[in-house]
């Protein structure tokens, strides 16, 4: 990372001072820089982690990362439980690591004969709770088999074992409990759908929440929206987290994360006034922005309509998020809505707009600006008509007389219309209805 | 019983008044069974009438008549004694009894069919429609075989100045359902879209207990035609539908669907290839050059599409963007949609540019504003009308019985409230 930072200016090397995933610089012409995984990696713990590194070195196209990311994951698991991980990373890695991340038979063997007893115990200790009816026992006993079913990866089993608790629930501390482990394990399994109706049966408690488990819900159900593609909710709940997130959750999520998952959603689905007020002016916010210097910068440059440095800063982003476990399936859909976004608001304040200067403005050629104005204008965002000739953007002003006229002649045709088909259909029926009396009579 | 001769001068002695008249139809309606009996002998006697002053007489002789079964020779002798009753009838008298003559004038077309040569029985049909009807406002019988007639002749024409009547008042479905049908036929000949889309659609909508054929084919000609005229078309039918339509009519036109769901991809290529494959499908339900124009309408609705988003556009790009072949046939395209005012454009043929315009009308001129007022008086009639029916339903015992029996209980409840309050 050290050797890479050199190359970057000043405004970078702060950048790098906080370590974070996007920290350090890819110009995605250079394939050589990369992401920093340790760095990366540290911001997290637990099984995030190891899924985390997992996921880079599936998705990732330099060969010596992915050696790095196995590498560490191998590390990871080793100071877990998780036999069956290791399996599967060792397979991954194939022997290209040497004999030190080879398959350790001896210590999944150990691992699974301790996790083999220690089930036994915790059968044990649960049977003896249930026919005593001890309700907090129980309870513990089943958190107890949630952690053990975790540790060892088995989540489905994990997830069955914390929802069981909720019967023996007495306090809502308990129930946060309860609904924090569930959507631990839902966001792991992938299951969002229970993450919301979890994050939703958490914040129903009528105890106060503690202001951090407040932000680890707000983060778990921006998650949650981000998943289902509500963008805009999903930037309403990541900007509302608060402070106190720290790094408390980051078994999840880490509040880099938290930054550029809220930055990017308000920019793609929110509009300028919203922006202003919710982002740029959001004081809990912005120190989440701190962290990560290019979210905040091309958010401010996308304000102040910078649009090239703008979409230069995203471009050197994107390979980045691209390795992020979650941004990863969203990360197009999101680009383009905020290109398209800074398009309309480009054209906006003008009566017409030369497609030579916008088109230097977004880094692309007149031919593909006009490619992406077709599309906008088509579906009805850009009210604009193109001069393909000279290379011109004209606005266009509905002329409201005319649209009047147009509507009302319509709108009295369609009256026409339908009255003329009712009543036609009323005579139907009624000579329905007087034939079935004939036939009666 | 009375000897056929012995009619006959009845029918010359009591064909003045308005009271001989109806004298002599009881008379008639008595010896209807004989007459029937006596079929082979009436066809003489026909000329001892006159069809202007004893149309009624020569109703009840010809009637029996066209039930024989028919030859072709029979066939070219009866033809012009009807077509000549048709035109010469009086129509007070033939209105007596109307079921004979519209027995007559069915037997007439199934015979100038028989002769195949439907021309023949359209002028006839459209008097006999003038004669029989109460007002323009009811269908009769005769509405759709004189369409038929006219679709078959291909005398479009004649048959609009039926079509163009509002029909309010019907006695069979069957016949309404047929008439819409055949009137949808013969706008979408004139390619007047608009109103074959709307007698399909009366057709599709109308109120049906169970699915029929009619309905079918006009579901399918209704898709077809929506995509030419609308460039779309959504299978949500509204939901005063009748729920047998709603039902069944999309398992009937899956191909149909299949092209509507292949238009809106907006790709014609696609849409090329699926017509190609399925054409034997489409030219078995006769709607093959329907298709052909639904194609055709997609390079129009796409070059439209670029007005939307062009001032100039080159006839180069707008080949390239429909998916024409040569700039040539992109300009013939352009040309034809402003000769149609389906667009406005000027094409400057030196350069090879296209501009477009907006819509010239202002609504600023006279006869606009005529249109606009014809329109309101129009609507105001209409909504005339649609009061006058309200209150003639409200009126109607069968629908007072109807709701009253839906209303009783809750009638029960209102009057027994009133006295436990008093209850102290």
């Amino acid at each position: 990372m050290e050797a890479e930072d050199e190359q970057s200016n000043a405004m970078m090397d702060e950048i790098y001072s906080n370590g974070g995933e996007e920290s350090e610089r890819s110009r995605p012409i250079i394939s050589g820089e990369q992401l920093d995984i340790e760095a990366y990696a540290s911001l997290y713990q637990g099984r995030t982690k190891i899924t985390r590194l997992l996921f880079i070195a599936d998705h990732c196209d330099n060969v010596s990362m992915r050696l790095e990311a196995l590498r560490m994951a191998y590390d990871e698991i080793k100071k877990g439980e998780n036999t069956q991980l290791l399996r599967e990373v060792v397979q991954k890695i194939d022997g290209r690591l040497g004999p030190n991340y080879a398959m350790d038979a001896a210590w999944c063997e150990s691992v699974d004969r301790r996790a083999e007893q220690r089930k036994e115990k915790l059968e044990n200790e649960l049977n003896a709770y249930r026919t005593n009816l001890i309700k907090e026992s129980i309870r513990m006993g089943y958190n107890d088999f949630g952690d053990f079913y975790y540790a060892h990866g088995a989540l489905g089993d994990a997830f069955k074992s914390y929802v069981r608790t909720r019967d023996y629930c007495t306090t809502s501390k308990h129930i946060i409990h309860m609904c924090m482990s569930a959507i631990l394990v839902s966001i792991e399994m992938g299951q969002f759908t229970h993450v919301t109706s979890y994050v939703s049966k958490a914040e129903q408690t009528p105890e106060a929440l503690e202001p951090a488990t407040v932000a680890k819900l707000r983060c778990a159900a921006g998650l949650a929206h981000l998943e289902a593609k509500k963008y805009k909710l999903a930037a309403r709940k990541f900007l509302e987290v608060g402070p106190d997130l720290v790094n408390s959750y980051n078994e999840v999520i880490a509040p880099q994360d938290v930054a550029t998952y809220g930055g990017l959603c308000a920019l793609a689905s929110f509009d300028r006034a919203e922006l202003k007020s919710k982002v740029i002016d959001n004081v809990s916010f912005r120190n989440f922005l701190e962290l990560v210097p290019e979210v905040r910068e091309l958010i401010n440059d996308f304000y102040s309509s910078h649009y090239a440095s703008c979409l230069d800063y995203l471009g050197n982003l994107k390979a980045n998020l691209l390795l992020d476990i979650h941004l990863h399936d969203h990360v197009e859909t999101l680009y383009d809505q905020i290109r398209n976004k800074a398009l309309i608001q480009y054209t906006h304040p003008f009566v017409s707009v030369d497609l030579n200067m916008m088109a230097n403005a977004f880094k692309t050629t007149v031919a593909g600006i006009q490619k992406e104005l077709e599309a906008l204008i088509t579906d009805n965002q850009i009210q604009a008509r193109i001069d393909s000739h000279n290379k011109i953007l004209y606005a266009r002003h509905a002329d409201q007389r005319n649209a009047t006229f147009q509507r009302v002649l319509q709108t009295g045709n369609e009256f026409d219309r339908d009255v003329r088909a009712m009543l036609l259909r009323t005579n139907l029926l009624k000579h329905d209805y007087n034939q079935r009396n004939c036939r009666k009579l | 019983m009375q000897s056929v001769e012995n009619l006959v001068t009845q029918i010359q002695g009591l064909s003045s008044s308005a009271s001989d008249i109806s004298v002599l139809h009881n008379f008639l309606k008595a010896a209807d069974d004989s007459l029937r009996s006596e079929t082979p002998r009436l066809l003489p006697f026909l000329d001892q009438l006159d069809p202007s002053k004893h149309s009624l007489g020569y109703l009840y002789f010809l009637e029996p008549c066209v039930y024989v079964t028919v030859t072709k020779e029979r066939a070219n002798t009866l033809v012009p004694i009807i077509a000549r009753f048709i035109t010469s009838c009086v129509a007070e008298q033939i209105r007596l009894a109307p079921e004979k003559f519209i027995t007559v004038c069915r037997r007439f077309k199934e015979q100038v069919m028989l002769l195949e040569v439907p021309i023949r029985g359209v002028g006839p049909l459209l008097t006999a429609i003038h004669k029989i009807q109460a007002s323009t406002e009811h269908l009769t019988a005769l509405h759709p075989e004189f369409l038929q007639l006219c679709l078959l002749s291909k005398c479009y024409k004649t048959g609009l100045s039926v079509l163009e009547d509002d029909i309010y008042e019907v006695n069979q479905p069957r016949d309404f359902f047929l008439y819409c049908y055949y009137g949808g036929m013969i706008f979408i000949g004139q390619k007047r879209f608009q109103k074959a889309l709307e007698l399909l659609h009366n057709v599709v909508t109308a109120p049906m207990s169970s699915i029929n054929a009619i309905a079918c084919e006009a579901y399918k000609k209704y898709i077809l035609v929506s995509l030419i005229h609308h460039g779309q078309f959504s299978t949500n039918l509204p939901k005063y539908t009748s729920s047998a339509a709603q039902r069944n009519l999309k398992n009937f036109c899956q191909f149909y669907i299949e092209l509507a769901n292949n238009y809106n991809s907006g790709k014609v290529a696609e849409l090329e290839t699926y017509v190609r494959v399925n054409r034997e499908k489409f030219e078995s339900d006769n709607n093959l050059g329907l298709v052909k124009q639904v194609i055709s309408s997609m390079y129009k609705r796409n070059i439209q599409r670029l007005t939307q988003t062009y001032l100039t556009l080159s006839l180069q790009d707008i080949a390239n963007t429909v998916q024409l072949n040569s700039p040539k046939e992109a300009e013939m395209h352009v040309l034809q949609m402003i000769q149609d005012g389906q667009i406005y454009a000027t094409i400057n043929q030196k350069d090879g540019m296209v501009r477009f315009l907006e819509d010239p009308e202002q609504y600023k001129t006279c006869e606009m504003i005529e249109h606009i007022d014809s329109s309101i008086q129009r609507i105001m009639a209409l909504s005339k009308k649609l009061t006058g029916m309200d209150e003639l339903l409200s009126c109607d015992p069968l629908y007072l019985a109807k709701a009253g029996r839906e209303r009783q209980r809750f009638d029960f409840d209102d009057f027994d409230t009133v006295p436990q309050k008093f209850n102290i």
